[in-house]
């Protein structure tokens, strides 16, 4: 019935408008085309400058409402977004004064030199002085541009530092895998064809000694505060892409072609959540790249804590070889795994010491 | 034909001679069919596009308006939707899968059917040769066939609609594997078969007309019509159907490796992968991201098959109405031609997150800025021409007006997306949709809606209401910046494009209020084009009559012909150009035809 209602009243719109456009042509012809023409004109270069000021209001306004929702006022959760923030608003600033500028000049010039019978029209059909100025300045601009963004495009997506840890992400339809390398450092291989959703999601290779002690979750991806993180980026099926706003960071995820990020957590999640004043803040990954009608869903949460939470979080994970061989499992086999655990930690810790 | 009969003869004689001899034997033949159908009139042809780029214009911006309903209503539900959408909306409610096979839809018809053939189809077949001077193109019938397999491809296209997953549901840019596996979705089986045929028929299309328009322009020029003297709309023209003729079969290649994937076997882009409910398929060593370099060697330079007839017929407005020349006209074609080599050099900028080589990536960084000069240029040009000139404010004028503000505006964001460090954070959010929607989308349609309200009494000998055209002039551009304008800030927060609902995440949901905004006044902006379409087909048999031959006072020869040519343009003699388009306001003249010799004691400039 609504719907009814809403197509009745936009005809009838339509009807109105249309009868009075085809009344004003005739009154137009009534009194002289010519007449009502140049009336016209001074109508529409009053409204250009009507729109121009409405228009630079409409700017302030948007700002004013929109700015407090955007990433900007709480700044980047990664040292190395900081960086994406300043060039951003060096950009902002050339761009945003070339924008006011010209936009100011062209309605205004509109309005100006609207017909008026006294003008006399300039012939004005060159000028290699006016021509190089507006080449050579926009040229140096974006010169000065292009080398603060390349320097930090090589930093972004060079080598991270030494003490990096380093976390596999996996997409898949529609959802995170991640992968930690375990105690001993280092990731086991995997084969896409050893895929099974139950047991081994990722494809690990058994044989492969150094998969037995990866850890394998989903949901949330636990990574510490201050400590350089670099992502090995890969995809189960289509590509996917591991967005990250917060870090101001973004790489797609590419079946068969790995992939790479690196940046450094500035704050923890609970930091965020008192900096932001909202206490469900999570750090979320966004599938950035079209990967399916699910796509929209298909989010995954980075938790930043310090390091001893993230020890203990880690400590209590399960090697994901336990979950495909449930009977190779300590603690299936034996009551008192924890203390076999503990043991060798604590002799090594008395080692140390020692020496 | 006589033309010594036609020079001496007076010119009431000579156009009497003419109609009877030189054409008498076309206008006998003509049936409805050769002359509305089947026909080899560039004029008619280039109608043939308009009219329907206009309905895939209605069907694209309906689609934007269905999705749009979803983005700025996700929790309610619409009854009548189902009514029409049937079980793609149950409930009342567009699925998930229906809105990215609208989302699709709407990309792929608008870029390519709307904004490519509607665009560059129509004004390229109709003013290519009414202002070189010629009385038809160089193949009338390869021109007809170049609209012919448009039809069929949008045929094919809308039929998509129809089968039972639907049609091709994952991005225009249709990156596979997304695109090659059908149990990936369900809109990569049947639905984007037949995507791929219109698209394919499409790419015989365009380059059946490109072809065309470049031997048309290079040879067919009249006497005294050097290169250096055609109006700019025809060099924009020509350098638009140069980057057509040598990039759509770049995008033609990379299709037959996408069938080859999905129906023969092969592994061109597939590798690793494994398919929940499927399995792992059998496919390695391909890459995913081969396919992508070949779509964007079109996909860029189809922006610009998209900009430069725009700015083409901006130049020409702008100039016509400010009763100004053009300023700095090699400049404009310099640029237009630098605009058109960089188009080659820049596709890998939609791939800087993708994985691709560093030092690679810097170097497209570095061309693709490099394309803000030539725009600058352009840009301070179009304002310095309507600097002390005499302005007329007609419809198509203030669409021209309003394409320079949209093309500042969108090009601007440009300089943001195209620095690789910036376009990290930048990439795939709405900040990109805000972006080319400006420049590439509401840009060109703004200088399509200048061309035709432009060139409207020239092709059907009448006027458009202005009153119409005032307000849908005022409303669409007010509108185009309040969609667009605030998606900026959505970019600035991340919010990834191509999302269905926003409401469970956290760091994007803050938006809701504003996205039913943007919902809002693209319904109305929407409905202000409907009035267009109106004021459109009710002038066309109701305007008022165009009762001189040149009504804007313009330089250029399409104004020399008749009001309402027929087919061959001229009668008689085509005319004889003796300077170039812009000798408006010059020795204190209104304007100086192109035809009009120059004079003894004119000044030169």
């Amino acid at each position: 019935m609504t719907a009814l209602l809403i197509t009745a009243v936009s005809l009838l719109i339509f009807v109105v408008i249309f009868q009075i456009s085809k009344a004003s042509e005739y009154v137009a012809i009534l009194k002289g085309e010519e007449h009502s023409r140049k009336q016209n004109n001074k109508i529409n270069g009053f409204l250009m400058v009507v729109f121009l000021v409405l228009g630079l209001i409409g700017v302030w306004y948007c700002n004013e409402v929109l700015y407090d929702k955007t990433l900007l006022p709480q700044g980047s959760a990664s040292v190395e977004g900081e960086r994406v923030d300043s060039m951003l608003w060096l950009t902002l600033a050339v761009t945003g004064f070339v924008f006011i500028g010209t936009q100011i000049v062209l309605f205004w010039f509109a309005y100006k030199y609207q017909e008026s019978e006294n003008r006399k029209v300039v012939f004005f059909a060159h000028s290699n002085k006016l021509e190089a100025i507006w080449t050579v300045i926009p040229a140096i601009a974006l010169t000065v541009l292009v080398v603060i963004g390349l320097r930090n495009w090589f930093l972004f997506t060079g080598e991270p530092p030494k003490e990096a840890m380093v976390v596999e992400i996996t997409g898949k339809q529609f959802g995170w895998i991640y992968r930690y390398p375990g105690k001993d450092g280092a990731f086991g291989k995997k084969y896409y064809k050893n895929i099974d959703n139950a047991s081994n999601s990722l494809g690990l290779i058994w044989d492969d000694q150094l998969a037995h002690d990866d850890l394998v979750m989903e949901q949330t991806m636990y990574l510490v505060k201050g400590r350089p993180v670099k992502l090995i980026i890969g995809s189960r099926d289509v590509i996917h892409d591991v967005g990250l706003p917060h870090f101001r960071m973004k790489m797609d995820a590419v079946p068969g072609i790995p992939t790479t990020m690196w940046f450094t957590p500035k704050y923890t999640t609970k930091e965020m959540k008192e900096k932001t004043g909202n206490p469900d803040f999570q750090f979320e990954i966004s599938c950035d790249q079209m990967c399916g009608n699910g796509h929209y869903s298909m989010k995954g949460i980075i938790e930043v804590v310090d390091q001893a939470e993230f020890d203990a979080k880690m400590a209590g994970q399960s090697p994901y070889y336990y979950t495909a061989f449930p009977d190779k499992d300590p603690a299936n086999a034996q009551k008192d795994t924890v203390k076999l655990v503990a043991k060798p930690v604590e002799l090594a810790s008395k080692v140390t010491a020692k020496l | 034909m006589s033309n010594e009969a036609v020079l001496h003869a007076p010119a009431g004689a000579g156009l009497h001679h003419e109609a009877h001899g030189d054409h008498h034997h076309e206008h006998h033949h003509e049936t409805f069919i050769s002359k509305y159908v089947f026909s080899m009139d560039h004029k008619m042809i280039a109608k043939q596009f308009l009219i329907t780029g206009m309905v895939w214009a209605v069907l694209g911006g309906l689609m934007s308006v269905l999705f749009r309903l979803q983005l700025g209503y996700p929790e309610a539900s619409f009854p009548w939707l189902e009514d029409i959408l049937g079980k793609w909306a149950e409930g009342g409610k567009i699925t998930p899968d229906a809105y990215y096979a609208l989302v699709t839809t709407h990309g792929t018809v608008l870029v390519f059917f709307v904004l490519t053939a509607g665009l560059s189809g129509t004004f390229a077949n109709f003013l290519i040769p009414l202002q070189i001077g010629a009385r038809d193109m160089a193949s009338p019938f390869m021109n007809m066939l170049s609209y012919w397999f448009f039809f069929a491809a949008s045929i094919v296209m809308l039929s998509s609609m129809f089968v039972e997953f639907g049609p091709f549901s994952g991005g225009w840019t249709a990156y596979p594997p997304l695109s090659a596996l059908a149990s990936a979705s369900p809109g990569s089986g049947t639905g984007m078969d037949l995507w791929l045929i219109a698209m394919a028929l499409f790419v015989v299309s365009s380059l059946l007309g490109g072809l065309n328009y470049i031997a048309t322009i290079l040879n067919m020029r009249t006497k005294g019509m050097s290169m250096t003297r055609l109006p700019l709309t025809i060099w924009a023209l020509f350098f638009t159907a140069v980057l057509g003729v040598l990039s759509f079969p770049v995008l033609f290649s990379g299709f037959i490796l996408l069938i080859f994937d999905r129906n023969f076997g092969t592994s061109f882009y597939l590798s690793d992968i494994f398919i929940n409910g499927v399995g792992a398929l059998p496919n390695e060593g391909g890459s995913a991201i081969l396919y992508q370099h070949l779509f964007w060697f079109l996909g860029h330079p189809e922006v610009y098959i998209i900009l430069l007839p725009a700015m083409g017929m901006a130049s020409e407005i702008l100039s016509v109405n400010s009763r100004k020349p053009i300023f700095g006209y090699m400049a404009m074609v310099g640029s237009l031609f630098a605009i058109a080599i960089l188009a080659f050099l820049v596709w890998a900028h939609h791939m800087f997150v993708t994985g691709l080589n560093p030092f690679l990536g810097s170097v497209f960084v570095l061309l693709t800025l490099l394309i803000a000069v030539p725009s600058a240029i352009k840009v301070f040009n179009w304002l310095t021409t309507l600097w002390r000139g005499n302005i007329r404010f007609t419809p198509g004028m203030m669409f021209s007006i309003g394409f320079v503000s949209l093309f500042i505006s969108g090009g601007l964001t440009g300089i943001w997306l195209g620095n690789s460090a910036l376009d990290i954070h930048l990439h795939d959010t709405y900040f990109v949709i805000a972006h080319f929607h400006i420049v590439m989308g509401v840009a060109s349609m703004f200088g399509m809606f200048a061309g035709i309200y432009h060139w409207f009494p020239k092709m059907y000998g009448r006027y458009m209401n202005n009153t119409l055209s005032y307000l849908h002039f005022w409303i669409t551009l007010a509108g185009a910046y309040m969609i667009f304008w605030p998606m900026h800030y959505q970019g600035l927060a991340g919010m990834p494009r191509r999302y269905y609902d926003y409401s469970v995440w956290e760091s994007f949901k803050q938006f809701a209020e504003l996205n039913r905004f943007i919902s809002t006044v693209a319904m109305i902006v929407f409905a202000a084009q409907l009035l267009f379409l109106f004021n459109f087909f009710y002038s066309v048999f109701k305007g008022r009559k165009v009762t001189t031959q040149n009504p804007y006072g313009s330089n250029t020869l399409e104004w020399t012909a008749p009001i309402n040519p027929g087919h061959g343009n001229w009668v008689g003699e085509i005319p004889e150009v003796h300077r170039w388009a812009y000798d408006y306001g010059k020795d204190g003249q209104e304007f100086i035809s192109q035809t009009t010799p120059v004079g003894a004691d004119e000044s030169s400039h």
